[in-house]
């Protein structure tokens, strides 16, 4: 496919923007598309944003409303003579003019204020004449109180889930690949049999035979045990099925001829088959990268020691046990939305192709 | 360089590493069991993991649904014939939840059965939609087809707190509505206002997914259909109903089906999003099965595979329903 977005040489910045293949006139159609397109990207992204931005505010700027775009955070001031940094305050004195003043204690509507070029004389001001002086901040805090908060169990998430996400796309890739390579460069009898019983899961739901899984995986002694999660996702009929199809257009006469080499035949399969299905291997693995990050229900089940949760389990039960801590959660919605983000920015391609080639048989 | 071309380098390099140990074992399998036999040795990894966890558990499932108490092996578990059955069906007015012995199951399979048919024809009528916006000569296309699939790479729940963030008492949303002078709602408290988010949040997180399978379809289709239409100078929507929506048919229908299974599945989302309230306003089945076999106590296996059950029959028959509705459509 084409890249239509990628500039040609030597436009003019108006030109560029103006753009179009073939026809010269832009229609109403092709203006409502852009309307549809734009108000899409409004709905699809500015909703991440929010979040990323709202990860960056201070606890009191969270619970704010109407809330505000940015983060800001009260400015303080230190004072010589007093240890904490003081709040400063926009103060309407009597004369009409404003001057800033640091807060010293608040009782009732009264609040006692200094000047802090000059600490000695107090101020007694009434609370509805002060507004605090605000600036941009940025609470970075909320990232390294996360990742230092309760013994640093975050990192422990983090293993886990990936741990999970790689030793089982590792596994998928292998095994899935093996029976692919069984499946479509041997004639054996049985093997209709093999195929047919392997995409015939397809068509169960993990859903329904998640209590005997669940049995399964208790029987094994696997119960909040990492390899609990792995080992009944890694057998994906998909994977199995993409990669045979890819396999059969890999011409026999490459096997025929290693094994005139007297090459055995996992080598044949290891050494020549799996380069060559490299571009059908990426897709599988992206497709198990995805899912097994963002698994949920089956770690849920299974998953039932804190120290095996993967990230997903701890952010869902943040919301429970910490639900007033916004700071803490969106700073960690950030973080587990980030690998992912970045993956995609360097894989959009492969990923959108992908998919489009998967989903059409 | 390429990116296909680094990353089957860098994939090639952390393989090789296993390789050097399991060359010469595999070898000595071969030379004991000849070559005959090779097929079935590559396939066993894959099989057992098959049989073990997907074909098996049906087997299990099915003796599951038919037992009682809540010991978790089969072996122990005592047959109680068809009484998980009789008591998800143990109504006595079934156009009223309320009447059932199990009301809440009632209650997920009715708000499934309104949330399915909604949530797909929303999905799939936004992402045709989407599909043919991005399918015309517009700049920035490749970007936009980003932004749109973005949040299918986002995990549920990331997009269940996401979203909740924005709705809450305080959320964005609110202070948009109140910035246009209207009164903030409380959006995720009222039932049908969570029902309706319930839905938007579904849609948005996975319309991406579908766009880019339609999106596919659409270019599929051979450009000079479209030029002799132009020659008779049919109108845009003419185009669209007589040729690109009976060419987009095949497409259309994996996109269906694929959309209905994952519609059923539903879970994460809404589990983290609304936890199937208010009440049980947003409870659908897959959180039913998860309620009475896994959260609460004691945990009643039966009865959850019983549902699972039959959640299971109703896909198969929706799935064999669509496939014979499409395939006399073709006939005609």
């Amino acid at each position: 496919m084409t890249d239509l977005s990628a500039p040609k040489s030597a436009l003019s910045i108006r030109e560029f923007a103006t753009l179009r293949r073939g026809r010269k006139k832009s229609d109403w159609t092709d203006w409502l598309t852009y309307l549809y397109l734009f108000l899409g990207l409004v709905v699809m992204f500015t909703p991440v944003l929010w979040v990323a931005i709202s990860s960056f505010k201070t606890p009191a700027n969270l619970t704010e409303f109407p809330p505000t775009i940015l983060p800001y955070a009260a400015q303080t001031v230190t004072v010589e003579g007093y240890d904490e940094p003081l709040p400063l305050f926009e103060v309407v004195g009597e004369d009409g003019e404003t001057r800033q003043l640091a807060q010293l204690r608040r009782v009732g509507i009264q609040a006692q204020m200094i000047d802090p070029a000059n600490p000695e004389e107090r101020i007694v001001v009434p609370v509805g004449d002060a507004t605090p002086v605000r600036q941009l901040y940025f609470a970075t805090e909320n990232y390294t109180n996360l990742l230092t908060s309760s013994g640093g169990q975050i990192w422990r998430y983090l293993f886990n889930s990936l741990f999970i996400t790689a030793v089982a796309t590792a596994i998928t890739l292998v095994m899935n690949s093996m029976a692919a390579f069984a499946l479509s460069k041997y004639r054996f009898r049985g093997s209709g049999i093999a195929l047919v019983s392997i995409l015939a899961t397809l068509m169960i739901p993990a859903t329904v035979v998640l209590v005997p899984t669940y049995m399964i995986v208790a029987q094994l002694g696997l119960v909040g045990n990492l390899w609990g999660v792995i080992l009944p996702t890694v057998a994906t009929p998909t994977g199995v099925f993409l990669l045979r199809q890819y396999m059969l257009t890999i011409p026999d006469e490459l096997i025929e001829a290693a094994r005139m080499d007297h090459a055995s035949e996992w080598r044949i399969f290891w050494r020549i088959i799996l380069p060559l299905s490299s571009p059908a291997l990426a897709v599988v693995a992206i497709f198990s990268i995805l899912s097994r990050w963002n698994d949920f229900l089956l770690p849920l089940v299974v998953l039932t020691r804190r120290e095996s949760y993967t990230l997903q389990l701890a952010l869902a039960s943040f919301q429970t046990e910490y639900g007033v801590r916004y700071e803490i959660l969106l700073a960690m919605t950030t973080l587990t939305a980030l690998p992912l983000a970045f993956a995609f920015i360097f894989l959009q391609r492969y990923i959108t192709s992908g998919i489009a080639s998967t989903g059409i048989k | 360089m390429s990116a296909r071309v680094q990353l089957a380098s860098i994939a090639g390099v952390i393989l090789s590493l296993p390789a050097r140990l399991v060359e010469p074992a595999m070898s000595g399998i071969q030379r004991g069991l000849g070559i005959k036999r090779m097929p079935w040795v590559f396939l066993l990894p894959n099989l057992v993991a098959v049989v073990l966890f997907a074909l098996l558990p049906v087997f299990i499932n099915v003796f599951y649904s038919m037992s009682g108490s809540d010991r978790l092996f089969p072996w122990d578990r005592p047959f109680v014939g068809g009484a998980n059955y009789q008591s998800l069906l143990d109504c006595t007015n079934y156009l009223d939840p309320s009447t059932c012995s199990r009301d809440l199951f009632w209650r997920a399979l009715g708000n499934t059965l309104v949330f399915v048919p909604v949530q797909v024809i929303c999905m799939i009528a936004i992402a045709l939609l989407t599909a043919i916006c991005l399918n015309r000569d517009i700049v920035g296309r490749g970007f936009f087809r980003g932004i749109f699939f973005f949040p299918v790479m986002l995990s549920p729940v990331v997009v269940a707190l996401t979203w909740q963030w924005i709705l809450q008492r305080n959320g964005a949303l609110n202070g948009l509505i109140s910035a246009a002078g209207l009164t903030p709602v409380n959006w995720l408290v009222f039932p049908n206002t969570a029902f309706f988010w319930s839905v938007f949040v579904t849609v948005w997180a996975h319309m991406g997914f579908y766009t880019i399978i339609l999106l596919a379809g659409l270019q599929a289709i051979p450009r000079d259909v479209y030029e002799a239409a132009k020659m008779d100078s049919a109108t845009p929507w003419r185009v669209f109903t007589r040729i690109t929506l009976p060419l987009l048919k095949p497409v259309m229908l994996v996109v269906f089906i694929l959309a209905v299974i994952r519609s059923v599945q539903t879970f994460d989302e809404l589990y983290v999003l609304t936890g199937g309230g208010p009440g049980s306003a947003t409870m659908l089945m897959v959180q039913y099965i998860y309620e009475v076999g896994f959260a609460s106590q004691p945990r009643n296996f039966g009865l959850a595979s019983a549902a699972s059950l039959f959640l299971g029959l109703a896909l198969l028959i929706f799935t064999g329903i669509q496939m014979r509705i499409s395939r006399g459509g073709n006939n005609d």
